[in-house]
């Protein structure tokens, strides 16, 4: 039988498999098995592709395969939930650099100008996908320190920068064998690629992380046309629209364009005080607890801070203890909460909470105004009703979960410190709203063995 | 061979495919859905097999394998971690 034939039979399937999985993704209900249906087609392919006659030689095959799949075990049994952001971000940088090398390794000098095209772009985006996602890595694990990176002539620079990609681009697809051209484009690349990430904050990192998420699909994408072959194209344009569905989420929930967030950052925050009327009422953990245990209805907003204190276990034990008792409770979780799109989901159904308990929020804030308690827990920004209220906020206009609306509030906060975004929060010196200073983890451990005696 | 407008043709179809399948992806399974992608982006192993199978030694040799050695990461790593993340997914039990 035709091998070709067999190939392309083989890659349809893998094809059919992987859109199938995604599809499955629609429903917490099916989405493990569908991971597996994915999983499967991506069986197919390889297995396929070892089949191809042209291969002489399987040592350099088996041992990449064999290196690069222990790492990747070894990682994907290691890694804690917390650092899924990291994990994800470092991923990211795989794939564009796979994409990079199998571009590289596609050229030969009888090449057509459509496939050097091709081969150029496979280049770049995943040159520019690797050292991004290393930069966002960084930023994300505190080892290169979260802010922003920003110098005078900063857009001078990268002006430059993209007019030398061009250019070097260019010239590689008219000169293909001389490889200064080749080096030129593929080291621009990689200097875009910090140049693009380093001027970004904390803040913006999921924004940051779902659009190189989707440049390492485009990669494979370009590598797909470089190489001729489409399985290549289909998975990678699933996960480049992947996504930039997840950036344009993101953008919108943060109420900022995509533009905005790559080129200005919150650097332009106007310093003026705002006047905030009201003022601070801190509340013990004893008093806290006569108000919940009288509450019949209480909702539990989390963010990054309940990341960081690694309180999601004493959350759900409190929400346990609270249904004990009678309440109804709910999470509401907002677009951004975390530093990855749901985050804060992979962290509380690691912690047992069923997923129909979290409610985006689009379904959280209709019912707020029926809620005796909201607990907001290590969450800033997105629950700043200066998004509503205060015209010259910055953040004025992103959609906000309403835990004013609720009967009262309690926020937990180790300090007065204002958010990743430094913008002051009228929701401290609200009427309703009390203050339960100190770890978040140690503030609901009290409650819980208040709750439980 | 393919011609490049087939390519393209698939290209466009898959692009919109992926657009309406991952709009019905609920918020709670985003990080599953990004891990997810990181796996499937790992089909450039396909890619880099060929050409590192070559058996001539030369420089697409090597590069081919690093290809192999760094896509099989994404595939391995994606697929189990999303697998141990979708686990936690469990609806409330009455």
């Amino acid at each position: 039988m035709d091998t070709s034939l067999v190939t392309g039979l083989g890659y349809v399937v893998a094809s059919g498999l992987f859109i199938f999985g995604l599809k499955m993704l629609g429903s917490p209900a099916t989405a493990r098995r569908g991971n597996m249906v994915s999983a499967a087609g991506m069986l197919v392919a390889i297995v396929v592709a070892l089949l191809d006659q042209g291969i002489v030689d399987y040592t350099y095959i088996v041992g990449g395969m064999v290196v690069g799949g222990l790492i990747g075990a070894v990682v994907a049994r290691s890694v804690a939930m917390t650092s899924m952001p990291e994990m994800v971000a470092l991923f990211n940088g795989l794939g564009g650099s796979a994409s990079l090398l199998v571009g590289w390794a596609a050229l030969s000098p009888d090449s057509a100008t459509f496939t050097l095209i091709t081969i150029v772009l496979s280049i770049l985006i995943g040159g520019v996908t690797l050292t991004g996602s290393l930069i966002a890595y960084g930023k994300l694990s505190e080892k290169l320190g979260s802010g922003q990176i920003v110098f005078r002539g900063q857009q001078i620079v990268n002006s430059l920068v993209v007019l030398g990609i061009v250019a070097g681009a260019t010239l590689f697809v008219m000169e293909p064998t001389n490889t200064t051209y080749l080096y030129a484009v593929i080291g621009l690349a990689l200097v875009f690629g910090i140049m693009v990430v380093i001027p970004i904050g904390g803040a913006d990192m999921p924004v940051v992380i779902s659009l190189l998420n989707s440049y390492s699909g485009l990669a494979a994408c370009a590598a797909g046309f470089a190489i001729d072959n489409n399985v290549l194209i289909v998975a990678g344009s699933l996960v480049g629209a992947s996504g930039i569905i997840l950036t344009q989420i993101m953008c919108k929930a943060m109420n900022r364009s995509l533009s905005n967030v790559l080129f200005s950052g919150f650097a332009s925050v106007s310093n003026e005080v705002t006047e905030i009327e009201g003022e601070i009422k801190p509340i013990s953990a004893d008093d806290a607890y006569y108000i919940l245990e009288a509450a019949s209805s209480v909702a539990i907003v989390p963010g990054y801070g309940m990341a960081v204190a690694q309180a999601q276990h004493v959350v759900k034990e409190l929400s346990n203890l609270l249904e004990a008792n009678g309440a109804e409770v709910v999470f509401g979780i907002h677009p951004v909460a975390g530093r990855m799109p749901g985050h804060m989901n992979v962290l509380l159904a690691e912690a047992d909470v069923p997923y129909d308990q979290l409610l985006e929020m689009d379904e959280v804030n209709p019912r707020m105004d029926s809620v005796d308690v909201a607990i907001v827990i290590g969450a800033n920004d997105v629950v700043n009703p200066a998004a509503r209220e205060v015209e010259s906020s910055p953040i004025y206009g992103m959609p906000v979960i309403n835990v004013a609306d609720a009967r009262t509030v309690f926020v937990l906060k180790r300090s007065m410190a204002s958010g990743f975004a430094g913008i002051e929060n009228p929701l401290f010196y609200k009427e309703n709203t009390r203050m339960l200073f100190g770890d978040a983890k140690e503030s609901l451990g009290k409650l819980v063995s208040e709750l439980s005696s | 061979m393919n011609g490049a407008e087939y390519l393209l043709f698939i290209l466009m179809l898959s692009v919109f495919l992926g657009f309406e399948l991952i709009n019905k992806v609920p918020a709670t399974l985003h990080t599953p859905l990004m891990s997810g992608a990181n796996a499937v982006s790992g089909i450039t192993a396909v890619g880099a097999i060929a050409l590192a199978g070559s058996g001539e030694g030369d420089l697409a040799q090597w590069l081919g394998a690093g290809a192999v050695a760094l896509a099989s990461i994404n595939v391995v790593g994606g697929y189990l971690v999303t697998d141990r993340m979708l686990g936690f997914f469990k609806k409330r039990e009455n």
